[in-house]
């Protein structure tokens, strides 16, 4: 069975790079537009790892990331944020709040593959 | 080997090392341009550079290693993170790195090197340098101290080899590990795809079931791996658990550093070669004797997990050692006259198999024939090895490209991509080598007429940038080779008109589609509005399309306006081998290759007679044109009754060769013809028949273009009188 993975970026674009890369990989994809929107389309839905954007309005990457790993069904599931390179305090926030790993924008897709690899198996 | 004749063979290797080396760093900086932030990329630019400056000063071209120290140095700098890649590096990098050619070339007889210029670039490069360190002084004289280490860490490493490395790793997770969503497991894989690893996990930190808390890792893993990616590809795969884990690495093998063999006899050993003790009773003793691991464990010095570990260390770092002299051993650099002559050798053995074949099927003995016959199979073995010895990836040719698109584009203002698929294609190294100008003109062809200007693109929605393609790959005994661009195709008017213009054609000519697009490889022909100095006038593509059919290969163009162009060559795998149809006319043989064969048809004196004499046959409703052999080559002899057609097909026409008998399929090892017979048209070459016989390979295109001309001459005349 094909694994899921939610992106939740504010940016379209974004969303549709990732989703577009990760389909091709052969994964399930779910999108959302924010914090609010993922903690919203999570409950329920079969995510094995969640890709998620740190500036977002309504819940930010971070407030997101504290959120999902205290559902008992993500408490252990791979988060990776995305984060710029300018953002090296909001990237030890996130990992202090539970994210598994990151990674800087810009990247290509085989990057982005090489990070789910690395942390979905 | 006087020591003068030693420095010379280390001079040719040099300067072959260092071509390779040229044309590594060259893709490399070419890839660096796209990922700039890839270190990896870094570092394989500065030890190209490394290895050209050492082995250039040992060679003794001081100028080389000078010149190449400036470039190295601010390689070093950047592998530090002390100044970023930028294209103004890149391309001064690229510029060094022709001006070493120059300077290599020069070594070799070649034009003298523009000294100005070297000072310019590496004044240049100073420049770089320079910014830096105006801000930070004090870490760029860290970094002299930093470079000298590392110059001298390298240079334990075998120059020119990637060194493998064996490292021990001690991953200690923190106890919260699960709760970041890591999964240590999967980081274990990770390592196992770095290079060979051995992993013991040890479990001595885990309490009793009751206290045991499922939530937290308490395992930690013990791990010998032994790579040659260096320990920053270990380092990779702890990145997002470095400041939540204890990763601890040593490097405990450094590839042939402590390879000697150190090893002394045991007293055991020494006794028994001695005669003073008996093997049975020193294996009883020996039984009795406790293992080091198995006495530490009972005193309780250890445990027995960490015994297990240091012994798998023990046995990964052997099994690296075996496996190491078995890679040793598994390269070698020839020269390749050697192979050249190794392949002659093989042809000739082949040609006596032949004759021992046919001498044993005269004498009917069985034990002869049955030795016959496994020399027959030895000999074609030895044959196809030593083929596949001088086969060479295509791959090396490919990333020449890369370069040469990249300045076309910015000669041209165009934005063209060069993407390629099966670089792994092996062919025959002289036919990789004839290769290399042919596609040189075709790709300069697909940009500069090609691929549209980036305005133009857009505005017919397509992306701005080109895409030019390259593919190899295997088809049967021949290699495709296809350049394929997504320009804006071949306009058939457009080539109509100019092959009437040009007087190529006649305005009244019906051609086919094909026919048309062939016209691009006509002499003379050009359809650039104005020549540039990329494309030339007009003289490449014909001159490819002779290269490629010299290789004995075709030429295939399709197109579709608006969307792009397709070449297609194919080639044959090897040029010392060819697949024929043996053929006689009167007592002697001829071989037709058999690529061009289309089919045998037979021609009796009446059908001479219905055609009244003219070389002109009826092939199933069609008609094709022949040419008598025996005519040709001035044969003497009557003609048999009932004469064969070999139907060939040469460029989309079809011709037929009159011979006598058709013999049948011929698979033979060409031989080049002397001085003497350089001159004869039609014939490529000969080969020996199994009986001793010589028969000629005819050079198929070769005499139909002879005749034709032959013919047209004669017309001429005809009319003139």
């Amino acid at each position: 069975m094909s694994k899921t993975i939610m992106t939740v970026d504010d940016s379209a674009s974004v969303r549709q790079m990732v989703s577009f890369t990760l389909k091709g990989a052969g994964y399930t994809v779910v999108e959302a537009v924010d914090g609010k929107d993922a903690l919203t389309k999570i409950t329920g839905a079969p995510v094995n790892m969640v890709i998620t954007d740190l500036n977002m309005p309504n819940l930010d990457g971070i407030g997101l990331i504290r959120a999902i790993r205290a559902l008992p069904d993500f408490k252990f599931i791979p988060i990776i944020m995305l984060t710029t390179e300018s953002q090296d305090t909001r990237k030890q926030e996130g990992k202090s709040a539970g994210a598994t790993g990151w990674i800087v924008k810009p990247f290509k897709p085989d990057q982005l593959l090489g990070v789910v690899k690395k942390v979905l198996g | 080997m006087s020591s003068d004749e030693g420095l010379d063979k280390g001079r040719e290797i040099f300067i072959e090392e260092a071509q390779e080396l040229l044309t590594e760093l060259e893709s490399a900086l070419l890839e660096l341009e796209e990922n700039p932030a890839d270190t990896e990329l870094v570092g394989r630019v500065f030890r190209a550079m490394h290895t050209i400056k050492g082995s250039g000063a040992m060679f003794g071209y001081d100028d080389i290693a000078k010149f190449t120290h400036e470039v190295e140095t601010t390689f070093d700098m950047v592998r530090n993170g002390e100044i970023p890649v930028t294209t103004n590096l890149i391309n001064l990098t690229l510029m060094a790195r022709d001006q070493i050619r120059t300077m290599i070339e020069a070594s070799q007889g070649g034009p003298q090197v523009d000294e100005a210029r070297s000072k310019e670039i590496i004044s240049g490069f100073k420049l770089v340098m320079a910014k830096d360190s105006d801000e930070k002084e004090v870490a760029s004289a860290e970094s002299v101290t930093a470079t000298d280490t590392s110059t001298t860490a390298q240079k334990e490493a075998p120059i020119g080899r990637v060194s493998i490395v064996t490292y021990r790793v001690r991953f200690r997770p923190a106890p919260e590990l699960f709760a970041t969503g890591t999964n240590p497991i999967l980081l274990l894989n990770e390592l196992r795809e770095v290079g060979k690893a051995t992993i013991v996990a040890q479990t001595d930190a885990i309490p009793t079931l009751e206290d045991f808390d499922p939530e937290t890792c308490l395992t930690y893993w013990d791990i010998v791996i032994t790579t040659d990616k260096g320990i920053d590809a270990i380092k990779d795969v702890f990145i997002f658990v470095e400041d939540l884990c204890e990763v601890k690495i040593e490097t405990i093998d450094e590839g042939g550093v402590f390879d000697e063999d150190e090893r002394h006899l045991k007293l055991g050993e020494i006794l028994l070669s001695r005669g003073d003790v008996r093997l049975d009773d020193l294996k009883g003793v020996l039984g009795k004797q406790k293992k080091v691991g198995q006495i530490l464990v009972e005193l309780g010095i250890t445990d027995e997990s960490h015994v297990t570990s240091a012994l798998a260390e023990q046995k990964h770092i052997k099994e690296v050692k075996e496996q190491k002299q078995k890679t040793d051993a598994a390269s070698i650099r020839v020269p390749s006259e050697k192979l050249d002559k190794l392949v002659d050798l093989v042809g000739e053995l082949v040609t006596v198999q032949a004759r021992l074949s046919q001498t044993v099927t005269d004498f009917s003995d069985g034990v002869l024939m049955s030795i016959s016959e496994e020399v027959e199979r030895l000999t074609w073995e030895l044959r196809d090895n030593t083929m596949s010895i001088r086969m060479l990836p295509i791959g090396s040719t490919f990333s020449k490209f890369k370069r040469l698109l990249r300045d076309l584009s910015a000669d041209l203002g165009k934005e063209v991509n060069l993407t390629t698929d099966g670089a792994d294609t092996e062919l025959d190294k002289t036919v990789i080598e004839k290769l290399n100008d042919p596609l040189v003109h075709i790709i300069r062809n697909s940009v500069d007429h090609g691929i549209e200007q980036p305005d133009v693109r857009v505005a017919a929605g397509k992306s701005r940038y080109g895409t030019v393609h390259l593919t190899a790959g295997h088809s049967g005994a021949n290699v495709l080779i296809q350049i394929q661009d997504d320009g804006k195709g071949l306009d058939k008017d457009v080539l109509f008109a100019k092959a009437v213009e040009k007087g190529i054609i006649q305005p009244d000519a019906e051609l086919s589609e094909k026919e048309i697009f062939s016209l691009i490889f006509a002499p003379g022909f050009s359809t650039a509005q104005k020549l540039t100095s990329v494309s030339g006038r007009g003289v490449g593509m014909d001159v490819v399309k002779r290269n490629i059919e010299a290789l004995r290969g075709t030429v295939d163009i399709k197109s579709t306006l608006g969307v792009g162009t397709t070449i297609t060559l194919k080639l044959p795998l090897t040029l010392a081998i060819i697949d024929g149809l043996l053929v006689k006319v009167a007592d002697d043989f001829f071989v037709i290759p058999l690529s061009v064969v289309q089919e045998c048809v037979e021609l009796t004196k009446e059908d001479i007679a219905r055609m009244h004499n003219r070389h002109i046959s009826n092939v199933r409703g069609a008609i094709v044109p022949y040419i008598v052999v025996r005519e040709h080559f001035l044969v003497d002899g009557p003609r048999p009754e009932v004469e064969q057609i070999v139907v060939t097909e040469v460029e989309d026409k079809r011709v037929g060769f009159v011979v006598d008998y058709v013999i049948g399929e011929h698979q033979t090892v060409i031989k080049t013809l002397g001085r003497i017979y350089r001159d004869v048209e039609g014939i490529s070459g000969a080969t020996i028949l199994g009986d001793g016989t010589v028969a000629l390979i005819m050079d198929i295109p070769k005499l139909v273009s002879v005749v034709e001309k032959i013919e047209s001459s004669s017309y001429e005349t005809a009319l003139s009188a």
